[in-house]
């Protein structure tokens, strides 16, 4: 790891200034970021550590929804009862991401802007052609070992998967990432692959998340993370589903339903084709089941990663049924 | 940029003085600077846990904190939790028990990990014990008995 100078925010206007050079890291649980540096994919020559800027860690949820500071440990907002009884999905999504060790550290605004997973993003010693690290020197991935790549939102540069839980069932139920200037709803956050897949949010140099918030909804209240993997815990999904539901007053007509998937896709991926199918059924295995084979039209696969193809309606179904009490 | 920065560094309880490069990690403060080194070095990567210590209460990786992360903290590592008479720590004593362990390496981190487990009331069942402990790889597989140890220890703090 290449040595840095280290310096403590005590403001968000100074982690703002100094996030504009660059050069420039910020720190808030840094388990991303020391990972990174370690394995010299990051190398700051100025770390600002931000966690201790006052003000930026509180949990508030009220009748029109949760506001959350973007320095609040995944733990605590993982075990916050009114989150737990409000936002399952959301809860879950945590409870399930990292260990425990690291849910103490790593904070939401960084669980947002975690890096993928691919092999050879992370290993420059190794592979020096990747378009995220390295804009046009090439991907390693492609006709690489590829089980845990991407078969959505990939392009022909890169084909890297978001690897996070959180950020996928906040784009279930429509949360809001504050930027404390202006405002982005999560599925603008995060941008499309196309031909630069190095930018992977809409911030600019100088914007820090302050706090996400996620509108109260029936669907948000009655929702679950699915989530699918090699070994039981402590691990990237392969396939995972946050799903919402909210049923007519007939108590089985769908009014509302949510369906966004992690582990497949380039971003967190909001099933809508999916959704659509549904409102206004009646739901029943077969129904579920069909619908949601939406979720992967148009997939792109590269062999390894195939199984994604039949995993993830398979999970997204199976969150469904078991929402809907039918499973 | 400054080749070194001072740091105070609160480590079970006393003060301890550091002049460290910026990089470096509390794991490697406490083991290199502090020449505390029953934290143990795994993976340095955040995914074995043998590095596993407390700060503030809460157990964290140490490979993955820098050193002044941590300074104003309270840090708490394996050296501090017996008794000062020697007297072993429940969880100690329930892994000497039933002998959880087998080469030792990862029994620190798994001993520090469970202690907060324990507190955070993640013991319910074998299940949790399980899910909240899946954060401490141990390469001898002696997973059985560490549930086996983490259970007893629990039951006798309630």
């Amino acid at each position: 790891m290449k040595n840095f100078s280290y310096s403590r925010a005590q403001s968000i206007d100074d982690a703002r200034d100094a996030a504009r050079k660059a050069g420039v890291a910020l720190l808030a649980g840094g388990t991303s970021l020391l990972d990174l540096a370690k394995s010299a994919v990051e190398a700051p020559d100025d770390v600002i550590d931000i966690s201790r800027i006052p003000g930026l860690d509180a949990i508030t949820v009220n009748d029109t929804g949760a506001e959350i500071g973007a320095l609040t440990k995944m733990a605590a907002v993982a075990d916050h009862p009114d989150i737990k009884a409000r936002f399952p999905a959301i809860a879950q999504s945590l409870a399930l991401s990292a260990s425990a060790q690291l849910r103490n550290m790593a904070s939401l605004g960084g669980n947002l802007m975690q890096r993928t997973r691919c092999t050879y993003f992370r290993d420059p010693a190794n592979f020096a052609a990747c378009n995220k690290r390295t804009p046009g020197s090439g991907c390693s991935a492609i006709g690489g070992v590829t089980r845990n790549h991407a078969i959505l939102g990939t392009s022909e540069e890169c084909i890297a998967s978001y690897p996070g839980d959180l950020a996928v069932a906040l784009t279930a139920f429509d949360a809001v990432v504050d930027l404390g200037s202006r405002k982005v709803a999560i599925d603008d956050f995060f941008l499309p692959y196309g031909a630069a897949p190095h930018l992977e949010t809409v911030l600019q140099p100088g914007e820090i998340i302050t706090a996400i918030t996620i509108p109260a909804t029936m669907a948000a209240t009655n929702s679950i993370y699915l989530k699918v993997r090699d070994r039981q815990s402590y691990e990237f999904a392969a396939a995972s589903a946050a799903v919402g539901l909210d049923f007519e007053e007939d108590g089985h007509t769908v009014r509302d339903i949510r369906v966004a998937i992690g582990g497949v896709a380039s971003r967190p991926w909001r099933a809508r084709a999916v959704e659509q199918a549904l409102i206004g059924k009646t739901l029943d295995a077969r129904a579920v089941e069909r619908a949601s084979r939406l979720a992967v039209e148009g997939a792109v696969t590269q062999g390894d990663n195939h199984y994604k193809v039949h995993l993830a309606p398979r999970t997204i179904a199976r969150a469904i049924l078991t929402l809907g009490g039918i499973a | 940029m400054p080749p070194t920065i001072h740091l105070s560094l609160n480590v079970n309880g006393a003060m301890h003085e550091c002049d460290v490069e910026p990089r470096v990690t509390l794991l490697d403060a406490l083991r290199d600077h502090l020449h505390l080194t029953g934290t143990k070095k795994g993976c340095d990567q955040g995914q074995c846990g043998a590095c596993t210590c407390h700060v503030d209460g809460k157990r964290v990786l140490s490979c993955l904190m820098l050193a002044a992360q941590a300074e104003g903290r309270e840090i708490a590592t394996i050296e501090g939790l017996a008794a000062e008479n020697g007297d072993l720590h429940p969880v100690q004593a329930a892994f000497l028990e039933h002998d959880a362990f087998q080469c030792g390496y990862c029994t620190p981190g798994q001993i520090m990990s469970a202690v907060a487990c324990i507190r955070e009331g993640h013991t319910g069942s074998d299940d949790e014990i399980r899910e909240y402990m899946s954060g401490n790889l141990c390469r001898c597989g002696a997973y059985n008995s560490i549930v086996a140890a983490v259970r007893e220890a629990a039951e006798a703090s309630r």
